[in-house]
């Protein structure tokens, strides 16, 4: 396997550097910027030593010993993202971006968010930095996922509502990025998940790729060998390529990206892009997005609101057309069943994002034998989502 | 060497002439393709040079509020590309105005970027300017364009290092667009006092015409820049404007007006100081 992307931010067609003129040469500073630091073993203790002391790294790789006795099937381990600090795998990338913002001299950080989740995890980290913050968030998602506002807020953010389009996280995003075209001295645009123009899908990927550095040395601690598959939900990405890429070139590991098929992929409400999608350009890279034959892109569903992006990281769209991962579905009652299921069997309740993943595992294990292994990727923490679970399943709170 | 083009021809008269370029941005589509045709014939009546049509996106992440609102209305009135480009072919019965359209690559892509450049020559389109394309992305959509004898029109920005503009200029043909602003299109109260400068330096390492766009709103501001630039581009403006009238009877008088009167100007101020950058 080469080393991707290329020195033009491609993975095979994908990826690459659309974007406006404007924003062309802080790419390419950026682009240099993480290099250097990358080598930069003064850098890399301080990414380290934070990851440990501030974010909880590493995480456990737990086995899910009643999960797997119930599913009779492979054993199932649980890489436990959600015990990160903020509760998500978000935070992996937002220190490693902060790390880079300080060390650019920015004094402004900006970002995009969907459900809130990357919102709070870049707020944290500039509270943590002391830099200026702004979090562009769609008006519909301000409404919908108040609790994470006040949080952002309370991190000392300011949350600017975004009233365009569909007012949810594609128009974040869009307005994350005419804000760093107007503001791109001064600002670093900290991108939430492993998708827009390159560099952006290399440096989220490497730093979120400590889940799976740990997952591997976890595994051949508990078990001497290697996993057979890997399992992790896909929107943008980020957890799912964080888990995937230190074991890319380990054949016999099977990877597994699980997509949301929200109300079912017959009808326009769900998020599965690399499924259900097609190739075109958006938002810095070349991909797999949900659109319409004229190319203007779809308003996508998912009962987890960090699963609802028209896209998916250029990385991969790049694994799905080389057949190295596969992409799978789950529903939103998959998800939901499979929330219940590891809150009644583990006492972990996963956020509805992992929720997609854990759904897949119980589907698949059971086709397996007892002595083959999984990890799935449980990317954050259920609490945010009560309310949505309780909606769902008819509990007024 | 391919015939010249309509784009070429036209900077070559005017720079003959003694004039600058006026080029309106309308979204194709906005309030309707009836009247987007309509404000084609009406701005060159009063004064415009060439035409810059907007194609609907419903992610335009390099426009302000107003030609969000613009692009918005032109993709709710059902302007897809096939559509533009019958608009296009219908009105080059009666205008040789050059049309360049001004657009993000998705939905070009979606089109077909060799169909594309076949149907939109077919048309009569004579320049493309993508706005989420760099020089380093544009391979696919090049090599057709400059088979079909399109122009390909890029953008170069105030954050754009001096080599860059270089390696920019030389891979560019028609005209190069210079952005007057660090930001997302829109109207601003002036034009930025460094704007001289670089079009200046710009006009030193290519022989392009260079236009100014990015805010430019006011003929006050158009004749300013006149001055010194080969083309003003006017958009959000008009965008506001047709915003305001709609498809009523004032929409045409009230885009004539501006435009009438940013021309003038601009010619005025040509004639006062008759000493341009590249002239």
């Amino acid at each position: 396997m080469q080393n991707l992307p290329d020195r033009h931010g491609r993975f095979g067609e994908y990826g690459g550097r659309w974007v406006a003129e404007t924003l062309m040469p802080a790419l390419l500073e950026l682009e240099q910027a993480y290099k250097q630091a990358r080598r930069d073993p003064q850098f890399r203790a301080e990414l380290e030593r934070l990851s440990r002391e501030y974010v909880g790294r590493p995480t456990p790789l737990y086995h899910a010993a009643n999960l797997s006795a119930r599913l009779k099937g492979a054993k199932i381990y649980l890489k436990r993202e959600d015990l990160c600090h903020t509760g998500a795998h978000k935070v992996n990338n937002t220190l490693g971006q902060a790390l880079l913002a300080v060390r650019m001299n920015k004094s402004r950080i900006t970002a995009e968010t969907g459900a809130g989740q990357h919102g709070v995890a870049t707020a944290t980290m500039a509270a943590r930095f002391e830099r200026e913050c702004e979090v562009f968030m769609g008006s519909l998602d301000v409404e919908r996922q108040s609790l994470n506002v006040f949080r952002m807020k309370l991190l000392g953010a300011k949350v600017r509502p975004v009233d365009a389009g569909s007012r949810s996280l594609k128009d974040a995003l869009n307005e994350a990025l005419r804000d760093w075209i107007t503001n791109v001295r001064t600002t670093y645009y900290l991108i939430g998940t492993a998708a827009g123009p390159h560099p952006y899908p290399m440096i989220v990927r490497d730093f979120q790729a400590v889940i799976g550095r740990e997952a591997r040395r976890q595994i051949m601690r508990h078990e001497g060998r290697l996993p057979d598959a890997l399992i992790a939900c896909v929107n943008g990405g980020s957890n799912a390529i964080g888990l995937f890429y230190p074991f890319i070139k380990d054949s016999g590991v099977k990877m597994i990206g699980v997509e949301a098929a929200g109300l079912g992929l017959n009808g326009p409400s769900h998020a599965a892009t690399l499924t259900a999608g097609s190739v075109g350009v958006l938002h810095g890279n070349r991909t797999y997005l949900l659109q319409d034959e004229m190319g203007q892109i779809r308003e996508t569903h998912s009962i987890a609101a960090g699963l609802d992006y028209p896209g998916v990281g250029p990385e991969h769209a790049w694994l799905k057309d080389t057949g190295r991962a596969a992409y799978v579905t789950a529903t939103d009652a998959d998800a939901l069943e499979a929330l219940k299921l590891l809150s009644e069997t583990e006492g972990i309740i996963p956020a509805l994002e992992s929720a997609h993943a854990v759904a897949h595992a119980v589907r698949l294990a059971p086709s397996m034998p007892r002595d083959s292994i999984m990890i799935v990727n449980l990317s954050g923490r259920g609490d945010k989502d009560m309310q949505s679970v309780a909606k769902a399943l008819g509990v007024s709170l | 060497m391919a015939t010249q083009g309509r784009i070429e021809r036209k900077f070559q008269e005017l720079r003959a002439r003694g004039e600058a370029a006026l080029i309106p941005f309308i979204v194709a589509g906005d309030p309707d393709l009836r009247h987007s045709a309509m404000l084609v014939t009406e701005m060159e009546a009063r004064g415009a040079d060439l035409i810059e049509l907007g194609v609907p996106f419903s992610d335009p992440m390099a426009d302000g509020p107003a030609n969000q609102r613009a692009l918005a209305r032109g993709l709710a009135a059902g302007a897809s590309l096939s559509a533009i480009l019958g608009m296009v072919g219908e009105l080059r019965q009666q205008t040789e105005i050059p049309i360049i359209l001004f657009g993000y690559f998705n939905p070009y892509f979606r089109y077909g970027c060799d169909r594309l450049c076949a149907d939109a020559a077919q048309a009569g389109v004579d320049g493309l300017l993508v706005v989420d394309m760099p020089p380093e992305e544009s391979a696919e959509l090049a090599q057709p364009a400059r088979a079909a004898g399109i122009d390909l029109i890029y953008l170069l920005a105030p954050t754009t290092p001096p080599e860059r503009s270089r390696a920019i200029a030389n891979s560019a043909s028609g005209f190069l667009y210079y952005v007057s602003v660090t930001g997302v299109t829109g109207a601003r109260a002036q034009v930025g006092a460094d704007v001289e400068h670089h079009v200046r330096e710009l006009s030193a390492i290519t022989t392009l015409p260079i236009g100014v766009g990015f805010g430019i709103s006011t003929p006050e501001q158009a004749a300013q820049v006149a001055v010194y630039a080969d083309a003003v581009v006017v958009g959000s403006a008009l965008s506001l404007l047709i915003e305001t009238h709609g498809g009523s009877d004032r929409l045409l008088p009230a885009v004539g007006a501006l435009v009438g009167a940013m021309k003038q100007a601009m010619r005025a101020a040509r004639r006062g100081q008759p000493q341009a950058a590249s002239a």
